[in-house]
């Protein structure tokens, strides 16, 4: 039960995360319009031109710089946000680097969308995936409800000092970015509460004094400098560690957030769907999940034990949650919208399997590659792969480990 | 502009913000720059540098030359980084979560951050209007990575990119006038200095610090190891550059040139104005030049050179 009243409102999903971010009292937002996240920056300047937020809008002139003046805004103490898709996230490859580098908690909404060549505006989630390795959390949103509320999460979580880390929080382009939704929005009061006034941490500076970590005039700081091999290696496994705090602060930020709201999202970290009994069962990120969940419904109808994991978070991987949902299935197939060239299988599939690698009574796993530059994935489509599965839930045995779904052969 | 005066006394006596310790090779011009400029501040002051060798020589860890706060993100990004900085300021002064009542915000970036990788952020910045001092410290390559041409890089110089070959002398292109570039941006305020004519380098830093907007400041500064000159004589080759009109001392408030007063001696006495030919020997990247078979390239540089220069008279009112 939610502890404070909510408004029903029609929002898509671009118009969520914008309403999100204004509640959220950001400081900066740096950003530069891709489609389709330009609903966006559009609904932000309208509410920044109207003075009904207290941001600073800065429309830059590329994503690269988009990052970068996050990085620097909240390197100054400042609530920093951001969004882009696709070749526009491709582009800020470099900097996201340097912005967990820097342990700069900025917020970005991924309005995932496919990467060119050939150019496609559509859905797929090769965008993000490629971002992998950067020491981004990764959270993705099955729905614009959930878009809006990782949103307010991911200040949280991001500027939690035991974390300082950037946070993504992906939603699938045009299925959710711009399809309208009914979504309950807290008061904005309940979210500044909820997200309260960015902290800075103490941090030894060169002098060893504990200052402030951020550009402050009273307490000098060298932020980025020359690490070679003496400390680079350190800095980097300190970024491993709160990565793996995080898998912590997700879930507990998730519960308080679920507290107030009403809402939640298995335990922030994985959504089982009807799986604790199930026999079979796919994986899945984002909206995708909407469709797998009729499916599920269906098989179940018909006395078939189907089940759903959804991962919410890819960056940190939840390796004991998808060991305990999946362990002991006679069949898993991971579905990814994205492809991990040569690589033997889509990379949420790489993850799935490797964490499963270890455990005595691991299920068999396929990997399905659907959905590429927005390729409708039906209802049909779902069926067919836990039809796949009850095969080999029966031989034990996979035909075919990688297939791809839903196009011309 | 600037109502600040002082004595040689008592600017050696101001704090040294950029402090020695630092990396920086003998003879280094741009570690001259970035101390006398650091000493021009009027107070809080908040810097960040883009990729380079002023970035690397300052900062290797748990050591820094800053006594102020300051970033370094990457290579392309100084003018981004001021631009965050800048914002972030605004912002949380405005809700009261900052005490300073105004902090300077400078960046530093080489010729290749600037000429080249970080012209976009640059421009995009400038015409944002951000209120930042941005120093371009050039020293005509790409030193940090080993003496590579950049934009900046002078027509028939010798660089690893640009080598003084069998058929090719150099570099055969000119260096992109990017202060030029700068004032068609509009912004309040662009000038050129030289570490040689350092009272002058340091009032129009603190010119650029106290201007409303964007300010660029492009400091003429030697690299010995890269130029192949001697290291006791950075400072003689800068006074040269001013001299020989390669590298003249000029600034343009809202976009009105005015030369300088070591330039304005030449274009007043003409006969002052020396040949390139002198600054040239100086540096051995520019040695291949003297063979008889590249003349022609020291008269194109001498060409180019008089040519600039009557385009900057002309835009001073001058010629």
């Amino acid at each position: 039960m939610a502890k404070v009243e909510q408004k029903t409102v029609p929002l898509n999903g671009d118009t969520a995360v914008a309403f999100a971010v204004k509640q959220c009292d950001v400081d900066v937002v740096a950003a530069y319009p891709i489609t389709p996240q330009t609903i966006i920056v559009e609904k932000f300047s309208e509410y920044v031109a109207n003075g009904e937020v207290e941001t600073e809008f800065v429309c830059v002139e590329s994503e690269h710089s988009a990052m970068t003046c996050c990085l620097t805004a909240a390197a100054t103490g400042a609530r920093t946000f951001t969004a882009t898709a696709s070749a526009g996230l491709a582009l800020m490859h470099e900097m996201l680097a340097v912005t967990s580098g820097c342990r700069a908690p900025v917020v970005m909404s991924v309005v995932n969308r496919a990467l060119s060549a050939p150019i496609n505006i559509h859905c797929d989630h090769s965008d993000s995936m490629a971002q992998r390795d950067l020491g981004w959390i990764q959270i993705y949103a099955e729905n614009s409800q959930e878009a809006y509320d990782s949103i307010i999460q991911a200040f949280r979580i991001a500027e939690n000092p035991e974390i300082l880390l950037p946070i993504i929080v992906g939603l699938d382009g045009f299925v959710l970015s711009h399809t309208l939704e009914n979504v309950k929005v807290l008061p904005t009061e309940a979210v500044r509460e909820f997200v309260g006034i960015r902290g800075v941490p103490l941090v030894m500076n060169h002098r060893g004094e504990m200052v402030p970590f951020k550009l402050d005039p009273e307490n000098p700081l060298t932020i980025g400098p020359l690490d070679l091999y003496d400390y680079y290696f350190e800095h980097k496994r300190q970024q491993e560690e709160a990565m793996r705090r995080a898998l912590e602060v997700i879930k507990q930020v998730h519960d308080a957030y679920a507290e107030q709201s009403g809402r939640s999202y298995g335990n922030g970290l994985v959504e089982p769907y009807r799986l604790d009994d199930a026999e079979i069962a796919t994986v899945c990120i984002g909206s995708t999940a909407g469709t797998v969940k009729t499916v599920v419904d269906e098989l179940r109808d018909n006395g078939i034990k189907a089940g759903l994991l959804r991962m919410r978070a890819f960056r940190p991987l939840p390796v004991q949650d998808i060991i305990r949902c999946l362990s002991g299935k006679k069949a898993v197939a991971v579905m990814d919208r994205a492809c991990s060239f040569g690589g033997n299988g889509g990379p949420l599939f790489h993850e799935i399997r490797h964490a499963l690698y270890d455990v005595p009574n691991k299920p068999p796993l396929a990997n399905y590659i659907y959905g590429l530059g927005g390729r409708d994935t039906s209802p049909y489509m779902i069926d067919g792969i836990y039809r796949d599965l009850q095969k080999i839930a029966e031989t034990r045995q996979i035909k075919e480990g990688v297939q791809f779904i839903g196009l011309r052969e | 502009m600037t109502e600040w005066k002082f004595t040689a006394k008592e600017f050696a006596q101001t704090p040294e913000l950029f402090a020695s310790g630092h990396r920086a090779c003998a003879g280094c011009g741009p570690a001259v720059a970035l101390r006398l400029i650091m000493k021009a501040a009027r107070g809080p002051i908040i810097a960040t540098n883009s990729t380079g060798c002023m970035e690397v020589v300052s900062t290797i860890y748990p050591y820094t030359s800053w006594n102020i706060p300051w970033i370094h993100t990457a290579f392309e990004t100084a003018a981004a980084n001021a631009s965050g900085i800048e914002t972030a300021l605004k912002v949380l002064k405005k809700k009261g979560r900052i005490k300073n009542e105004h902090v300077d915000v400078v960046a530093f970036s080489g010729d290749g951050g600037t000429f080249d990788i970080g012209i976009q952020a640059l421009s995009g910045a400038v015409e944002r209007g951000h209120d930042f001092l941005y120093v371009l410290y050039d020293n005509e390559a790409y030193m940090n990575t080993g003496i590579q041409r950049s934009g900046g890089t002078p027509m028939g110089a010798w660089t690893t990119t640009s080598p003084a070959g069998k058929v090719i002398p150099g570099k055969l292109e000119r260096k992109k006038p990017i202060s030029d570039i700068m004032v068609a941006h509009e912004i309040p305020y662009v000038a050129t200095a030289n570490i040689a004519h350092w009272k002058d380098l340091v009032l129009k830093a603190r010119k650029g610090m106290e201007v409303n907007g964007p300010a660029f400041l492009h400091v003429f500064a030697p690299c010995p190891r890269g130029w192949r000159s001697e290291t006791a004589k950075s400072v003689e080759i800068s006074r040269l550059a001013v001299e020989t009109c390669v590298f003249p001392n000029w600034e343009a408030e809202d976009g009105e040139y005015k030369l300088s007063p070591q330039s304005k001696v030449i274009a007043l006495k003409p006969e002052r104005k020396k040949p390139v030919e002198g600054y040239l020997k100086t540096q051995g990247r520019f040695r291949h030049l003297f063979k008889p078979e590249n003349k022609h390239v020291r008269e194109a540089i001498q060409k180019e050179v008089d040519r600039r220069w009557q385009k900057l008279l002309k835009s001073c009112g001058i010629a």
